[in-house]
């Protein structure tokens, strides 16, 4: 389950890859412009994989 | 008299008495006053945490940007985000390490981590000259705030004034938990506010959201993209990433880490706190309605953007009600900074002078360095021109000089040595000021590079001769230190 960290990269590369290939304004997606859209995704997206890090990581049940 | 101006007075007093409150019940000692007793819950982290998110940064800027710079704003919501994606692995070890060794402050973390008192004092000295943009940037935002909200009753530098002398009065008197207590009411007031805006700005303007940016799109093409040379992709990418590394490094939010009860804290915001940031797109939206609404404004008055639309749409009561709000976004991240600064100004740069004064004592210094830093900050805001945005950008490019050193100290062997580390800071904020001073910028510097490089960020090029002058030095040092020993022997 160590590998699930990992994850993480997705909404790094999402952020910062994203404005190189989905620069453009059309169409618009829930009302936003496509590179926002996108943006806003994710966000969403960061919190999910966050929490399935979070529910994968045998640190949660340590108290210090 | 407006119906604006008693509210906003309601939210100055409100303001004022919470952060005295907090203070019931407690000995208000250094460790107390700085860090809470190391004693906060979730909920109480979560909100100081996202203090950092929403300040007047985030309610005049973001929307100020959004106004004038359209697409490039967004670099503001992906790099609030992966400062949390960071957060979930950067601060339980620094968390562990500040409970072990009882650390009040940020430069305390590099000075026992390196063994070196005095790189505490540079890296003191640095968070000090980045914290001074920062507080200008909410008293600004907060002089702002009130004359809009006011309807010009009340003069920026009197709003500006008033301001610094209540958040002077509770830091002095609750330290962090005033900071903490007056979150709860801030943050309550910023959500309701700002979702309001940015949903009912579109609709009343335009119809609603989707034809709002159609009718924007069709006047001005391409704003709400980035453009192909300067604020490009590369600069975003660049620009995001830089921000997101110096997120943390401010003194002000390192120092919020310490007043957390356990690591778990820190991995469960994580997972909330990307999705917090979402509330910016309602900022963006407030923003975006002005585009056309109230055109024409240039340079700092971009700032004003949300406030010029509030007026046209809303009666003075709940234009007071959005100048209360802006009062609470400047007051309590303008807590936050002045009890960090105070702590640095005392426990970091006075007592390696007088390394035998007791806690007692830098406690009161502390508490009495808090008035000096404010007016350091009122005449500082009094003076500058800026917008919002530059401002933070110019704090943010200060401080991300020391994420390397932190880094690094976190390895289970560390490559920096204590003088690597300082040498890599010097060199670091030396580029950042030198280039800032001569206005100069990747297209100055590197003329006959790619456009794509030439567009990125300026501070990656201070953060890469940082690390680079950083490993070269502590390569130099260990040699020193080995070939000294080999010789004792």
């Amino acid at each position: 389950m160590k590998h699930v960290r990992w994850l993480v990269l997705l909404p790094f590369l999402g952020m910062l890859g994203g404005p190189f290939v989905l620069n453009r304004v059309e169409p618009l997606v829930f009302g936003l412009p496509l590179l926002l859209a996108w943006l806003v995704a994710c966000v969403v997206a960061s919190s999910a994989v966050m929490g399935v890090i979070y529910l994968c990581d045998p640190a949660r049940s340590e108290t210090e | 008299m407006n119906a604006a101006l008693p509210i906003i007075a309601l939210a100055v007093v409100l303001a004022l008495g919470l952060g005295l409150w907090a203070r019931a019940g407690h000995d208000m000692s250094l460790e107390q006053w700085t860090v809470g007793g190391r004693g906060f819950g979730t909920m109480l982290v979560f909100l100081l945490m996202a203090g950092e998110v929403y300040t007047t940064f985030t309610f005049l800027g973001a929307s100020g940007w959004a106004y004038g710079k359209g697409g490039p704003t967004y670099y503001i919501l992906c790099y609030l985000c992966l400062i949390y994606l960071i957060s979930y692995w950067l601060l339980p070890p620094v968390w562990r390490y500040a409970k072990q060794n009882k650390l009040f402050s940020q430069p305390d973390f590099y000075a026992a981590k390196y063994e070196s008192p005095w790189l505490g004092v540079l890296v003191a000295l640095v968070g000090l000259v980045a914290l001074v943009p920062y507080m200008v940037l909410q008293l600004k935002g907060l002089g702002i705030i009130v004359t809009t909200a006011s309807y010009g009753a009340i003069s920026p530098t009197v709003a500006i004034w008033i301001g610094a002398a209540t958040v002077t009065a509770y830091v002095m008197a609750s330290g962090v938990r005033g900071s903490a207590w007056n979150s709860v009411i801030k943050d309550v007031l910023i959500l309701s506010v700002v979702v309001f805006l940015g949903l009912y700005l579109p609709y009343h303007y335009y119809g609603g959201i989707e034809p709002m940016f159609r009718a924007i799109d069709q006047a001005k093409p391409g704003f709400l993209a980035l453009p192909e040379r300067g604020q490009s992709a590369s600069w975003f990418a660049s620009t995001t990433l830089l921000t997101a590394l110096g997120g943390w490094m401010f003194p002000h939010i390192f120092g919020s880490v310490y007043t957390a009860r356990e690591a778990n804290v820190f991995r469960r915001n994580a997972v909330f706190l990307p999705l917090y940031q979402l509330m910016l797109l309602f900022v963006f939206l407030a923003g975006f309605a002005a585009v056309l609404q109230v055109p024409g404004l240039k340079g700092p008055d971009v700032d004003l953007a949300l406030f010029k639309l509030s007026i046209e749409a809303f009666p003075p009561w709940f234009v007071g009600v959005i100048g209360a709000t802006g009062v609470f976004t400047a007051l309590v991240p303008g807590s936050m900074i002045l009890i960090a600064g105070a702590t640095l100004v005392a426990h970091n740069l006075y007592r390696p002078l007088r390394p035998q004064a007791t806690d007692a004592s830098i406690g009161r210094l502390a508490k009495l360095a808090t008035p000096l830093l404010a007016l350091v900050c009122v005449g500082f805001t009094l003076q500058g021109g800026e917008t919002i945005v530059q401002l933070l950008l110019m704090g943010y490019a200060f401080v991300t000089q020391l994420f390397p050193a932190l880094l690094t100290s976190l390895m289970a062997r560390n490559p920096l040595t204590k003088e690597g580390a300082a040498a890599g800071i010097v060199v670091g904020v030396g580029t950042v000021a030198a280039t800032a001073i001569g206005g100069h910028s990747m297209t100055s510097l590197f003329p006959s590079l790619p456009g794509a490089i030439q567009d990125m960020n300026i501070g990656a090029v201070a953060l890469a001769l940082n690390v680079v002058v950083g490993l070269l030095v502590s390569l130099a040092t260990r040699r020193a230190v080995s070939a000294q020993a080999m010789a004792t022997k």
